[in-house]
C-alpha cells in the first residue's frame, strides 16, 4: 500500500515539477555518438552504438532516467572515421544544442574533435559541450593535447603498454621479443612504448624484430610468420586489429611459433570464432574490464544484451563506465550544464559492473582503472565472444594501472 | 638463412599457384573479350563465403565442389545477362559494368554474411603440420593449396592444347571475328569462358579463404595484383600468367624475409653518409617496406621495355 502511495506522490510531484519547469525539464538529455556508421570501419561503430544504446535504457531510462525522469537519448552521427566529416557532424550537434557527445575510433578523430570542442567551448560560453572519449588511445589526448572538456574512459595506449611490458619482465623465460604492428600512428606508438619501456624493466630482453607492415593490403602473413619464427621470439607484441590480426594471428601459430602474442585488439567482432582452437592459450589481450570469472552483475547484463542481440557481445565494458558516471554526474551536479557536470566527473570514483573501480584523474581526465591481462580460452568461459565457447579470461590484472604515472597535462578550467 | 630461404620458397609458391589460379581465369576473359574483368576478384570472395556457408551445414569437401561450380554459374549469368548486352556499347561500357560489378558484389556479401571476419577454417584432416624443419611448421594444408593449384594448371593446359574446345578458344584470342564467321557460336565461348574463369576464381577463394581469412577486404587485397600478374606474364598466354605468378609470389614474400636495406647496398660500395642527411629516411629504406610496391614497379618496367609482357604476343 505505502509503495502504491509513494509512487502516486512521485508521480504527482514529477508531474507538478514538469509542469512548473516546462517542457525544458522533461527533454531527453541528448548524447551525440559521432563514430564510423559506414564504410569498412563501420562494423566497430555500430557495435559501439549498440552499446551505448543499451547502456543508456538499461542504467539510466529504465531506473526512471536522471534529474527526476530525464532520459537518455543516443544520437547517430556518421562520421566515415573521417577528422573532416566528424566535425561537420560536431556542427550539426552544436545546432542541435546537445552538450555531450561520444566517440572513440580514431585517436586521428579525437583530436579534431578535442580541438574543435575546445574553441567552440571558448567562442560559446553559454553553449559548452563536453567530450567523453570512450576509445581512442593516444596519450597526446591527456597529455599536451589535453583540455577541461574532454574525458577518456579507456586506458591511454603507454597505460596498457606497462602492464603488457610488466607481464612480459615477470616471465623470466623470456629473452626475445618481436614486435609488429600495422604502418601508421597507432602502430608505431605501440612500437615505440613496448621498446622504451621493456628496455628500462629488462634490459636483457632482445628486440629480435621490430617492424611495420600496410594497414590492410596484406592478403598473406605466412611470410612475416616466418621471419618472427626464425627470430626465436618468445614472445610477439602487436597492436593489430581487424582483418590484419586475424591474418597475423593465423600465420604466426600455424608456423609452429610456440610464444604468447600479446595484443590490443585480438578478440571479438568474429576474431574470437577465427581463432578457435588454433589460439587457445596463446592470444592475449590487454583490456578493461573483466569478461571471464563475469561478477554477477556483470551476467546478469550480458544475459539481457544478449537477449536483444544475440549475434553480438559486450566487448567494450568502459561505454557502460561512460553512461553510468556520465548519470552520476549530472545527478550529482544537479544540472546539465556541463561546466558543472565536468567538475562532478572530476576525481569520481565508480564501482563498475564488471567489478573494480574507475577513478577519473582530475589532472588530466584520464580514467584510472584495473587493466587486465587475458588469455583466448575455452576453459571456465561463462561469457563468451562470437558465440564461438571461446572467451577471454584474466590472467592478470594490473590494479589502477598507472595511477601515479605522469601527465604533461596543463588544463586551464572555467569558473564553476 | 637456409631456413629462411627454404620457407620463402614454399610460401611463395603457395601465394604464387593462388594468384595463377587467379590470373588464369582473369587473362583467358581479358584477351578473348578485351574486358579488364574488375569483378574477377569478387568471384574468388564469393567462392570463399559460398564454401563457408556450404562448409558449415555438409563440410569442407562438398563445400570445395559445390562453391566453385556455384560462382561459375554466377559468372556465366553475369556474361549472358550483363555483360553481352553493354558489350554492344563497346570497352569502356564494359570495363565500367565489371567495376560497378565488384562494388555490387562487396556490399551484396556485407549485406548478407556482415562485415567482420568468417570463421571459415580449413578440415580437421588437413589440421596437421605436414613436415617441421628447423623447428618451423609446414601446414599440410598449404601443401594442399599446391596440389590443388598444379592440378588445375595441368587440367587447363591439357583442354586447351589437347581438346577441340580448347582449339577453338586458343583461336578466338587471337582472331575472334574468323572463328565467328567459321560458324562458332562465339557468345556461348565467350559465356562458356567467363564462367569457368569465374569457377576457378571461385576455387582459389575456396581454398585461400581458410588459409588468408575470410573478410569483405579479400577481394580488394588481391584484386590489383592479378592484374599485375597477366600484363607481366603477357595477355592470354597460360604458361605466362604461370610464370608471373610464381615471380611476384617469390617476389613478395622474399621481400618480407630479407631485411636489407639501402644502407646494406651502400655499405658494399663503401659509401656512407651522416645519420642527419637529409635523404635519410631513403638510406633507412629497407626490402618488406617497399615489398608491397615491387609488383608494380615491375608491371611498369614490363609495360615500357616489353609491352607484349614475358610470354604474351599481342601488345597490352
Amino acid at each position: 500500500m505505502s509503495v502504491t502511495r509513494r509512487a502516486a506522490v512521485a508521480a504527482t510531484l514529477g508531474l507538478a515539477l514538469a509542469m512548473s519547469a516546462g517542457a525544458q525539464a522533461a527533454d531527453s538529455i541528448k548524447i551525440a555518438f559521432i563514430d564510423p556508421l559506414s564504410g569498412p570501419f563501420a562494423t566497430t561503430g555500430e557495435s559501439g552504438l549498440r552499446s551505448f544504446e543499451f547502456a543508456a535504457d538499461v542504467l539510466v531510462n529504465h531506473k526512471g532516467g536522471v534529474l527526476g525522469g530525464r532520459m537518455f537519448e543516443i544520437v547517430p552521427l556518421d562520421n566515415k572515421i573521417s577528422p573532416k566529416e566528424s566535425l561537420i557532424q560536431l556542427k550539426r550537434a552544436i545546432s542541435d544544442g546537445i552538450q555531450y557527445i561520444v566517440q572513440g575510433n580514431s585517436s586521428g578523430v579525437a583530436n579534431a574533435l578535442t580541438d574543435a570542442v575546445e574553441k567552440h567551448n571558448k567562442r560559446n560560453p553559454d553553449q559548452r559541450m563536453l567530450f567523453l572519449n570512450y576509445s581512442a588511445v593516444d596519450p597526446a589526448l591527456t597529455n599536451e593535447k589535453c583540455n577541461f572538456w574532454h574525458f577518456r574512459f579507456d586506458a591511454n595506449a603507454d597505460i596498457k603498454m606497462d602492464a603488457l611490458t610488466d607481464a612480459i619482465a615477470e616471465d623470466q623465460g623470456i629473452k626475445k621479443v618481436y614486435i609488429i604492428g600495422q604502418d601508421y600512428s597507432f602502430g608505431k606508438a605501440v612500437a615505440a612504448a613496448a621498446v622504451d619501456m621493456l628496455a628500462e624493466k629488462r634490459p636483457d630482453i632482445e628486440i629480435v624484430g621490430n617492424e611495420l607492415h600496410p594497414i590492410g593490403k596484406v592478403k598473406d602473413f605466412t611470410p612475416y610468420a616466418t621471419k618472427i619464427k626464425s627470430s626465436g621470439a618468445q614472445a610477439v607484441i602487436t597492436g593489430n586489429w581487424g582483418a590484419d590480426m586475424v591474418g597475423l594471428g593465423k600465420a604466426i601459430i600455424e608456423a609452429g611459433v610456440d610464444a604468447p602474442i600479446y595484443t590490443y585488439y585480438g578478440a571479438h567482432d568474429g576474431i574470437t570464432a577465427t581463432f578457435g582452437e588454433l589460439g587457445e592459450g596463446i592470444i592475449r589481450s590487454i583490456r578493461e574490464g573483466t569478461l571471464n570469472p563475469p561478477t554477477p552483475e556483470f551476467k546478469a547484463l550480458n544475459d539481457a544484451f544478449k537477449a536483444k542481440y544475440p549475434d553480438n557481445d559486450i566487448n567494450q565494458p568502459r561505454i557502460f563506465n561512460t553512461i553510468a558516471m556520465l548519470a552520476m554526474a549530472i545527478e550529482k551536479a544537479g544540472t546539465t550544464d556541463p561546466v558543472k557536470v565536468a567538475y562532478a566527473l572530476e576525481g569520481m570514483e565508480y564501482d563498475t559492473i564488471m567489478g573494480g573501480k574507475v577513478w577519473m584523474r582530475p589532472s588530466d581526465h584520464q580514467a584510472i582503472q584495473d587493466v587486465h591481462i587475458s588469455v583466448h580460452t575455452n576453459k571456465d568461459i561463462v561469457v563468451d565472444a562470437d558465440n564461438s565457447g571461446y572467451g577471454l579470461k584474466d590472467e592478470k590484472t594490473v590494479t589502477m594501472a598507472g595511477k601515479d604515472s605522469p601527465t604533461s597535462c596543463e588544463m586551464t578550467r572555467p569558473d564553476a | 638463412m637456409t631456413e629462411l630461404v627454404i620457407f620463402s620458397l614454399l610460401n611463395g609458391l603457395v601465394t604464387g599457384l593462388l594468384l595463377f589460379m587467379l590470373s588464369s581465369g582473369l587473362t583467358l576473359i581479358f584477351s578473348m573479350m578485351g574486358v579488364l574483368n574488375f569483378a574477377h576478384a569478387s568471384f574468388y570472395m564469393l567462392g570463399a563465403y559460398f564454401a563457408y556457408t556450404i562448409s558449415s551445414y555438409i563440410g569442407f569437401w562438398p563445400g570445395l565442389i559445390v562453391a566453385p561450380l556455384l560462382v561459375g554459374l554466377a559468372g556465366a549469368l553475369v556474361e549472358r545477362y550483363g555483360l553481352r548486352h553493354v558489350h554492344r556499347h563497346g570497352h569502356v561500357a564494359e570495363l565500367i559494368f565489371t567495376f560497378g560489378l565488384a562494388f555490387l558484389i562487396e556490399e551484396i556479401v556485407q549485406f548478407f554474411w556482415g562485415r567482420a571476419t568468417k570463421d571459415y577454417s580449413e578440415p580437421e584432416l588437413l589440421h596437421f603440420p605436414l613436415f617441421t624443419l628447423y623447428g618451423q611448421n609446414f601446414p599440410a594444408y598449404k601443401a594442399f593449396m599446391i596440389l590443388i593449384s598444379i592440378g588445375i594448371f595441368i587440367g587447363l593446359f591439357t583442354v586447351l592444347s589437347r581438346s577441340r574446345i580448347g582449339l577453338i578458344i586458343q583461336a578466338a584470342i587471337t582472331h575472334p571475328h574468323t572463328v565467328s564467321n567459321l560458324g562458332h557460336n562465339v557468345p556461348l565461348v565467350f559465356m562458356g569462358v567467363f564462367g569457368v574463369g569465374s569457377a576457378l576464381a571461385g576455387l582459389a577463394g575456396v581454398i585461400a579463404g581458410p588459409a588468408l581469412g575470410t573478410f569483405p577486404g579479400m577481394a580488394f587485397v588481391l584484386g590489383s595484383i592479378v592484374f599485375v600478374v597477366i600484363v607481366v606474364g603477357g595477355l592470354g598466354s597460360l604458361p605466362g600468367a604461370f610464370v608471373a605468378s610464381l615471380l611476384i609470389g617469390w617476389l613478395q614474400t622474399f621481400a618480407i624475409a630479407l631485411d636489407w636495406s639501402v644502407n646494406d647496398l651502400l655499405d658494399i660500395l663503401g659509401v656512407s653518409f651522416d645519420a642527419d642527411h637529409v635523404l635519410r629516411d631513403l638510406w633507412t629504406l629497407s626490402l618488406p617496406q617497399v615489398a608491397p610496391i615491387l609488383p608494380y614497379i615491375l608491371l611498369i618496367l614490363i609495360l615500357i621495355f616489353r609491352p607484349t609482357g614475358l610470354m604474351g604476343k599481342r601488345e597490352t
